[in-house]
């Protein structure tokens, strides 16, 4: 704690642009230096295997006059969670919604380089079948007013044209039900309210409803943020089972989340990504000053 | 003296003494409503005791009915009151109804339109033209109907085998159901316009954001939740237009064909040719006859049909947005 | 820090482009907003209706509009503002519409100076006080239903209260029969017809207002009526005046209500032997709206030249208050709001 408050008497932080052409005088000794973050043994398994799936490539996002997000590049890969991290407005949750291309709805956002799923350009898949493979999950809880049931059937619903009958439904409803691990608490009321569900349980519901879809990549915003801590605890075991089936990115104010979840983290600072590494490497030997500094708590 | 009992009893308009102030003008309101309800269906009770259920019957000639009733004061062998409404109730459900249920389409595709798919220039011009129309008075819905859409209708739209075919029954000029029908439904359609995009525009952003990421294009989104989530208010605003068009009077006495006719649908299509009268039109047409008890309690009578109506739709939106609000509320 | 990276990155670099290039990416090959191309038939078609609806009401209001000004120039001439009507066989002899017209603003501003105190004091009382719950409840309903009661029930309850002897003195007199019809029956039912709008629009502006701006002037010691009208009712000025030209618009384009309260005349009738502003008031009248629907060919005037040139009047005053809403809008939009 003492040696906290020195630090932050001592350096504060600095407000310019990060520069990575800058030499920062801190830089080289950064491998050496531990952080003061102190996190809970991780828990999980190192994956099993990781296959590139998505490629964000020198990608930039306006806003009219505003640059959000300036020149990332990183990737993305199934068999692994990865956590964008770093402080309010660093334009973490901007490059997450333009992923599946959310960014088109709100106005003036203008990107520039490429985001690449699979090998194609996602400005080149049409948006609606995007976003089936590449869903997406909201930090507030968002269930349709309609019953549980009708939740998940609405995505099946909506995505084939003809109108689907109830028995085809049901087996796909239950599994992406299962698969949120949500099933045996709500089977028994699945035709409930889904808004009178639990805050927690409203969250899986979401995530049901977005695994219902058959995504290949799961975007997760702050998805906890709104949630009790057990429930938090229910939903990062979910996601860390379901990093094989599909490419996870999750984005968290929640530095001890994301080192209970994630294999690898990025850190990003006023749109700039500063530093991305295995989740353990980057918390406990942060190649960059500033990660150090925002992991151990100086600033954020 | 006065000074001094303030500072120690506070002010003067102490909150309690505002609030039982208006509170008692609150009550008033309330009192003045209540008065309504019992003056109309008092002042109506003779006409509904003379006839008992058959008011709300079939037979005879409505327009004769009234003459006689009316008249009826003044021959001195005793008031009379018989009255058969069923022609001007059918009017009103045929015109009324009709004019609804075309405008709740209309409406909600105007306001998604509105709120979901307008380019910016055709909102800013629309918003306001949907204001206008909500404003203009019925009255010059009415003359505009007169002097343009019925004859319109009379010379271009029936034929004259048509007129000839119904020559001996009543004979069709244009003032007709279609007339009432259109010119309602453009007065109607922009109230329920105003309710629905109010409506619309803040269902929960998460709600439409969350059925977008997952891959369902704008249009299912907004009908599919945006719609759905506003139900309630699009109950609402069905209710108050359903008022709205059963009290219109005016613009339908000038257009609605002001003979209590009632028109067949097993004549096919051209019953939307035949002229009837609904009741709100009934009590201006012949508000002149106020003087006459048994005509004054026939009106009242018809006003306190009207009022039961109204009642009726206000129960039954407020009973179906209570159902809905299940699935809305936590 | 790993030299020549776009970005410090130390465990793996992302590749660039497949194959090999290290081009910065072309601009979007699509066009950046979903379009409706990829949508299926249906949905297509409804889209295209919407646009169709949309044009469809454009185009009525601006044909009413341009038709009445077309009819409106064509027939109105300014002395029919100032002259009365009058009994003539031909429409050049029976004068103009200067009562109807004089009728109208009177009963708008007295309709209004009724409803407007009323309803912006029901509506704080339901904002700020609405104790008992119960009557709060009441009330809400009773306003509700205010709004949905056709407005020919408001006539004729109206002929009933005002042609009761203790009403006598708003109305004319003949050997203790009160005749029940006059400008104040008229204007007070009105009155009652513009309450709802007027009590919804001010609702909402109290409503709007954050329960921390009451706080600060309760926690200097303001009571709540102080509060309520030094610092609630001025904030949401903007939409009491919405509610006023809403309510106005209302009394205004009412015909139902004159043509059954203020008398089936197209002439003041000032009432005998009272001062001046009174026998007026009085005494019955007629109002634009009334005169229109007379002087339609289903009236019993039956002028459509005179008819148009008054609707015409009438639609100018109504473009006129919406016209002021929208001017109050946007001032209101600028001036800006709390931070919720």
């Amino acid at each position: 704690m003492e040696s906290l408050t020195r630090q932050h008497a001592q350096v504060p932080p600095p407000i310019r642009r990060l520069d990575p052409q800058d030499p920062t005088p801190a830089a080289e000794a950064a491998p050496e230096r531990s952080t003061n973050f102190v996190a809970a043994k991780r828990s999980i398994a190192a994956p099993q295997f990781s296959i590139r799936r998505m490629e964000v490539d020198k990608v930039s996002i306006h806003y009219d006059a505003k640059e959000a997000v300036k020149s990332v590049s990183l990737p993305i890969r199934q068999g692994e969670v990865l956590a964008l991290i770093g402080p309010s407005g660093c334009g973490k949750t901007t490059l997450l919604r333009s992923l599946n291309r959310l960014t088109e709805l709100t106005a003036a956002a203008k990107l520039t380089g490429s985001i690449r799923l699979d090998d194609v350009d996602i400005r080149l898949i049409e948006p609606t079948l995007l976003r089936r493979r590449v869903t997406m999950v909201f930090q507030q809880p968002n269930p349709f007013p309609m019953s549980v049931f009708d939740n998940i059937a609405y995505v099946l619903r909506e995505q084939g044209s003809r109108r689907m009958k109830k028995k085809v439904l049901e087996p796909q409803v239950h599994s992406a039900l299962q698969r949120a691990g949500l099933f045996e608490e709500v089977k028994d009321n699945l035709k409930h309210p889904a808004l009178k569900l639990s805050g927690g349980q409203q969250q899986r519901l979401c995530i049901a409803r977005a695994l219902a879809a058959e995504p290949e990549v799961l975007l997760l915003d702050e998805p906890c943020s709104a949630l009790d801590p057990q429930s938090t605890a229910v939903i990062e075991d979910l996601i860390v089972k379901l990093r094989e089936d599909v490419a996870v990115v999750i984005v968290t104010h929640n530095l001890q989340q994301a080192y209970r979840i994630a294999d690898h983290v990025a850190f990003m600072y006023l749109g700039d990504l500063v530093e991305y590494n295995s989740a353990t490497r980057l918390f406990n030997t942060p190649a960059q000053d500033r990660t150090r500094e925002y992991v151990s708590g100086a600033f954020g | 003296m006065e000074e001094e009992f303030q500072s120690q009893y506070g002010p003067r308009w102490s909150d309690q003494r505002v609030g039982r102030l208006l509170g008692a003008l609150v009550c008033a309101v309330v009192a003045l409503l209540l008065a309504l309800i019992v003056v109309v269906f008092i002042q109506g009770w003779p006409s509904f005791a003379h006839n008992g259920l058959a008011w709300f019957g079939p037979g005879g000639n409505v327009d004769e009915q009234l003459n006689v009733i009316s008249q009826s004061a003044e021959t001195g062998a005793g008031y009379v009151y018989t009255f058969h409404a069923w022609p001007l109730i059918w009017s009103t459900i045929l015109i009324a109804g009709g004019s609804v249920i075309l405008s709740l389409g209309a409406a909600l595709f105007i306001s998604v339109f509105l709120v979901e798919f307008a380019p910016t220039w055709m909102a800013r011009i629309l918003a306001p033209v949907v204001r206008f129309l909500a404003s203009v008075p019925s009255v010059i819905y009415g003359l505009l109907g007169v002097l343009v859409l019925v004859p319109f209708i009379g010379n271009h739209l029936i034929s004259e085998s048509q007129k000839a075919s119904v020559a001996g029954v009543i004979s069709l000029t244009g003032y007709s159901l279609m007339a009432a029908v259109v010119v309602l439904t453009i007065m109607v359609a922009p109230l329920m316009v105003s309710i629905f995009t109010d409506a619309l525009s803040s269902v929960k952003p998460g709600w439409l954001e969350g059925s977008l990421a997952l891959g369902v294009n704008r249009w299912r989104t907004i009908w599919k939740i945006g719609v759905r989530a506003a139900r309630p208010a699009i109950v609402a605003g069905t209710v108050l237009a359903c008022a709205r068009a059963i009290g219109e009077s005016v613009m339908l006495a000038m257009l609605s064909g002001s003979t209590a006719f009632a028109p067949n649908p097993i004549d096919g299509l051209i019953f939307v040719f035949e002229p009837s009268r609904p009741l709100a039109p009934t009590i201006v047409k012949s508000s002149d006859q106020l003087s006459s008890p048994p005509a004054k309690a026939t009106l009242f009578a018809i006003a306190a049909f009207l009022l039961f109506s109204a009642a009726i739709f206000s129960l039954t939106g407020w009973a179906a947005r209570r159902s809905m609000n299940k699935y809305l509320a936590r | 820090m790993t030299p020549g990276g776009p970005q410090a990155q130390t465990e793996e670099l992302p590749v660039g482009l497949p194959g090999g290039l290290t081009e910065p990416p072309q601009p979007p090959p699509t066009n950046a907003v979903e379009g409706s191309s990829t949508w299926s038939l249906l949905d297509r078609l409804g889209l295209a209706f919407c646009w169709f609806l949309g044009l469809l009401f454009c185009a009525i209001a601006a044909a009413i509009v341009i038709y009445l000004l077309i009819k409106g120039i064509q027939f109105l001439k300014p002395s029919m503002l100032v002259t009365p009507a009058a009994a003539g066989f031909t429409e050049g002899e029976s004068g103009g519409f200067s009562d109807a017209f004089f009728g109208t603003l009177i009963l708008g501003v007295m309709s209004l100076t009724l409803a407007l105190p009323t309803g912006v004091a029901i509506a704080v009382w339901l904002v700020e006080y609405g104790r008992p719950k119960a009557l709060a409840r009441v009330t809400e309903m009773t306003v509700e239903a205010i709004a949905g009661i056709p407005s020919v029930v408001f006539a004729l309850f109206g002929t009933v209260i005002f042609s009761s002897a203790a009403l006598g003195f708003l109305s004319r007199t003949n050997e203790g029969v009160v005749f029940g019809r006059s400008f104040f029956a008229a204007a007070a039912m009105l009155a009652l017809e513009a309450l709802p709008l007027i009590v919804a629009s001010t609702r909402e502006g109290l409503n709007a207002i954050p329960r921390h701006v009451r706080e600060a002037s309760y926690g200097v010691g303001k009571t709540k009526a102080a509060t309520t009208r030094r610092i609630l009712l001025p904030t949401c000025r903007p939409q009491i005046a919405t509610g006023a030209m809403l309510g106005l618009g209302r009394i205004i384009g009412d015909t139902a209500i004159i043509v059954i309260l203020l008398g089936a005349t197209q002439n003041f009738s000032p009432v005998e032997g009272a001062p001046f502003p009174l026998n007026y008031l009085r005494g019955a009248g007629t109002t634009l709206t009334n005169f229109v629907y007379e002087a339609s060919p289903t009236g019993n005037l039956n002028q459509p030249d005179k008819a148009y040139a008054a609707a015409f009047v009438l639609l100018f005053i109504v473009l006129l208050l919406n016209a002021a809403t929208d001017l109050i809008h946007s001032r209101a939009r600028k001036a800006g709001t709390w931070s919720h």
